[in-house]
């Protein structure tokens, strides 16, 4: 009999210790980085690094400015051609479609979501570039398509599964029978929609949005093979860009042997780390409200 | 409405296609079973083998690895293990790490081994996807676990069980299916990323013979192989992602069916 | 034979009061039926007998329950073995996600019951209860080891108890979750029995099944009260006058009056206990 006891509590100690390592890890990753960049950090101001334009590795200057509008910029791009087309699709799928075609389009949706970045990336380099190229020249811009727009575009794609699961979990969360008082009030059923699914689902839309943001902002591979990798600021959508976590691929290599390289680059993943961990914090405190009522 | 749907679905449609379509014409056997000759990547002979079992290495290092944390703390997450502030924050930091971009994790990874004076290979390779998979892991199968029906659990209880007891038998057994799913999500996920590893597990024409070798991965094979401007190499790359893709789209087969299978038993 | 006894028994919910000084005893080998109106905490008192309460959070429970002299709530007490003294049966029968068989082998393996222990304490049973035609040792030709013949033994026994067994002897390993939801209620109660109690809890035992189940799960009852100590929640009346052999009412949490049932039911004491029985509230 007490071996039984003793067995439970080895368990639930040993489980302990498991929950504890999972709580360290983000400051243990962030710690790490912090260390790694320190150099850095203490030869430059933060103002410095965050605001200047210059990016000689080479001299020594580490001017993450145009990696920072990079980064913003593609995702704002991706953001503004994803949020739209996801929402009206979830909201199609969880209000007006047939609830097998429902299902299938779930299947669907998380194959794609489970499709690797890399396979993203070279379609882009397949399809969406040229497409680029083709709309730059329609409007007079040449371009060789490797750019904002196509980066823009791509991330557009990949982040719409996850916006789209999301916000169809939380649609389909909404009682049928918000839906069904609405309608015996007599709305016709997009006011119903309108006025009452999408309020009481609108916390947990807004964090559908911010995953599908926090994702889009540290997604490197497919970026990276799409968005041209020119360390200046963008002029137009049709310019190449070059995103943080593009630049912490490209150059890792170089890590190594130049000095304050090293530290410039883990300095730029915690920079990344810190603000989309923000981001997702503030979705899993959105949706904490959901769970609550 | 029904139009950004189709044009979701339509774009995933035309994703699939162009892969397949562009891959499969180059595609053969000698892909699939040789390693490269030297000068692969200039156009001369071989296959991709080493990033094929590369990727499998690396993606069932990191299973093992993670899982062996990842069951432990999704059954932990129960309300009979932690108190309700510890699970509230528990499931914070999973949050977090959930949505951590896996370069993040490549550089941490690639901090660790600097720090046990190890050099891009397999094990380092291991280590950071199983960082990447361990929330993954957890959180699709605590979904499940929290499902269970918590009068299952008492009545399991009232016939004089520990918790471990209950859980190992009757939680365990209910949540089988959601977990072949997670581990199966997990194990998917590893396959295919690449920002993880770029750093850590380094790249190499062989299979490697033992931890702290380097190691070849299928999504490096299909990056490295597109950027070089030799027409042959980059048929190759299609060909590569769509072995890639094939691979992904039977582990996403596979986890449908195990849970299927594994759902004979359970209570609705 | 076990002796249960409440003294000021007090449990509360946060702030909420769900069971207030509850002093009484509970008879051996009867069937003892806790009646009233819903929520007023009576499968809260049922559920106190085995220390199920302790699974709600934010529980508070004052007052002392004793079983053969013990307190259970003592911080001391083991609870191991106080669940499996007391068996529970739930309202809604959940079969545990196995087969028929293992549902009912579960009990005795995880408390380590086997060998010779289990077959006496059968072979006593098996000659005060009335079992029909019960042939066990033709089976350990059939089987190979010597421990799959217990519990094959165990298996028909116990099913035979609950009035199972020519239900599904056929399909001992397909998943229990095929059975009708009486035949899980039937299936609860003998994996229930097989960890070998003293007395049987049951909550509202037959509120979901229909008449015919109800009725053989009540007869089964009749049987096992001549061995076990019953204690059963029910808000049908009819179903307490038809079973009870001792009867506590409940009224808001508190005992309003307890006593043998035909006593209880032909004169009673209490004002609001007589317009329950007669029906002017429920």
């Amino acid at each position: 009999m007490y071996w039984r006891k003793i067995k439970d509590k080895i368990a639930a100690k040993s489980m302990l210790i498991g929950v504890a390592f999972v709580n360290s890890i983000v400051f243990l990753i962030a710690l790490g980085l912090l260390i790694k960049s320190w150099p850095i950090l203490t030869k430059k101001s933060i103002f410095h690094l965050l605001l200047s334009s210059a990016w000689h590795p080479l001299k020594g200057e580490f001017g993450f400015y145009p990696f920072i509008v990079g980064t913003l910029e593609v995702t704002a791009i991706a953001m503004i051609l994803a949020v739209p087309v996801c929402l009206l699709s979830a909201i199609y799928l969880s209000e007006y479609a047939h609830h097998r075609f429902r299902e299938l389009a779930r299947v669907i949706i998380d194959i794609m979501a489970a499709i690797p970045s890399v396979i993203y990336g070279l379609w882009g380099v397949i399809v969406v570039v040229p497409f680029v190229r083709a709309l730059g020249k329609a409007l007079d811009t040449p371009t060789t398509g490797y750019s904002l727009l196509a980066g823009g575009i791509i991330l557009a794609i990949m982040v719409s599964p996850i916006i789209i699961s999301v916000s169809l979990e939380v649609l389909r969360t909404v009682p049928v029978q918000a839906r069904e008082t609405a309608l015996a009030l007599g709305t016709t059923k997009w006011e119903a929609i309108k006025h009452v699914v999408l309020r009481s689902a609108l916390h947990g839309i807004f964090s559908a949005i911010v995953l599908g943001f926090s994702r889009a902002f540290g997604e490197t591979i497919a970026v990276l093979m799409i968005v041209g990798n020119v360390p200046k600021i963008p002029a137009s959508i049709f310019d190449p860009a070059y995103p943080l976590p593009a630049l912490l691929a490209n150059n890792y290599g170089e890590m190594m042997s130049i000095p304050l390289y090293n530290s410039a680059l883990l300095l730029s993943a915690l920079i990344l780390l810190l603000i989309v961990s923000t981001f997702n914090i503030t979705a899993h405190l959105a949706l904490m409200r959901i769970e609550r009522r | 409405m029904i139009a950004s749907l189709v044009l979701v679905l339509g774009i995933f449609a035309g994703i699939v296609i162009v892969i397949v379509l562009r891959g499969a014409s180059s595609l053969n056997l000698a892909m699939l079973i040789q390693t490269p000759e030297g000068g692969y990547y200039l156009g001369k002979g071989g296959g991709i083998a080493n990033a094929i079992v590369g990727s499998l290495y690396l993606a069932f290092g990191a299973l093992l690895l993670s899982s062996l944390f990842g069951l432990p703390i999704a059954f932990a997450l129960q309300k009979e293990y932690l108190g309700r502030r510890l699970a509230h924050m528990t499931r914070l930091s999973l949050d977090i790490l959930w949505g951590t971009p896996s370069i993040v994790y490549g550089a941490f990874g690639f901090i660790i081994m600097v720090y046990l004076g190890l050099r891009a290979s397999l094990l380092g390779g291991i280590i950071a996807l199983a960082f990447l998979m361990l929330p993954i892991m957890i959180r699709s199968i605590e979904e499940v676990i929290r499902m269970t029906p918590p009068e299952l659990k008492e009545i399991s209880y009232a016939m004089g069980t520990t918790r471990i007891e209950t859980t190992l038998t009757v939680v365990l057994r209910q949540a089988l299916p959601g977990i072949m799913t997670g581990v199966l999500l997990a194990f998917g996920r590893g396959i295919g990323d690449a920002a993880s590893i770029l750093f850590t597990a380094g790249y190499t024409d062989y299979i490697p013979r033992s931890l702290f070798d380097p190691v070849a991965s299928l999504p490096l094979a299909v990056f490295f192989q597109v950027a070089t401007p030799i027409p042959e190499v980059q048929q190759r790359a299609y060909a590569s992602a769509l072995i890639l893709l094939v691979i992904v789209l039977l582990i996403s087969l596979a986890s449908r069916l195990l849970s299927h299978r594994c759902s004979r038993y359970i209570v609705r | 034979m076990p002796h249960i006894s409440l003294s000021n028994l007090t449990i509360a919910y946060g702030n909420h009061k769900v069971l207030q000084n509850i002093t009484v005893e509970i008879p051996n080998n009867q069937i003892t039926a806790i009646i009233g109106p819903s929520g007023c905490g009576k499968t809260t008192l049922l559920k106190s007998l085995n220390r199920l309460v302790d699974l709600y959070e934010e529980i508070k429970v004052e007052g002392e329950v004793r079983i053969d002299g013990v307190n259970i709530y003592d911080p001391k007490a083991d609870l191991l073995s106080l669940r499996k003294k007391v068996g529970f049966l739930s309202q809604k029968p959940y079969p545990l996600p196995m087969s028929i068989l293992d549902n009912i082998t579960f009990g005795p393996r995880i408390h380590g019951m086997n060998g010779k222990n289990l077959l006496d304490q059968i072979q006593k049973l098996e000659k005060q209860i009335p079992i029909d035609s019960l042939y066990p040792y033709n089976k350990q030709k059939e089987t190979k080891s010597k421990k799959k013949h217990e519990m094959a033994y165990l298996v028909e026994f116990y099913l035979r108890l609950a009035g199972l067994w020519d239900e599904v002897k056929e399909r001992l390993h397909a998943p229990a979750t095929q059975l009708s939801i009486g035949q899980q209620q039937r299936l609860a109660l003998a994996r229930a029995l097989a960890v070998e109690p003293e007395v049987i809890l049951a909550d509202e035992p037959t509120s979901a099944l229909d008449p015919i189940s109800a009725q053989l799960i009540e007869k089964q009852f009749k049987i096992l009260k001549n061995h076990y100590t019953m204690v059963v929640v029910t808000h049908i009346l009819r179903q307490a006058r038809r079973i009870a052999d001792y009867v506590i009412f409940l009224y808001l949490g508190e005992l309003v009056e307890h006593g043998p049932a035909e006593q209880f039911f032909s004169f009673p004491r209490h004002e609001r206990t007589r317009a329950y029985i007669s029906g002017e509230i429920s």
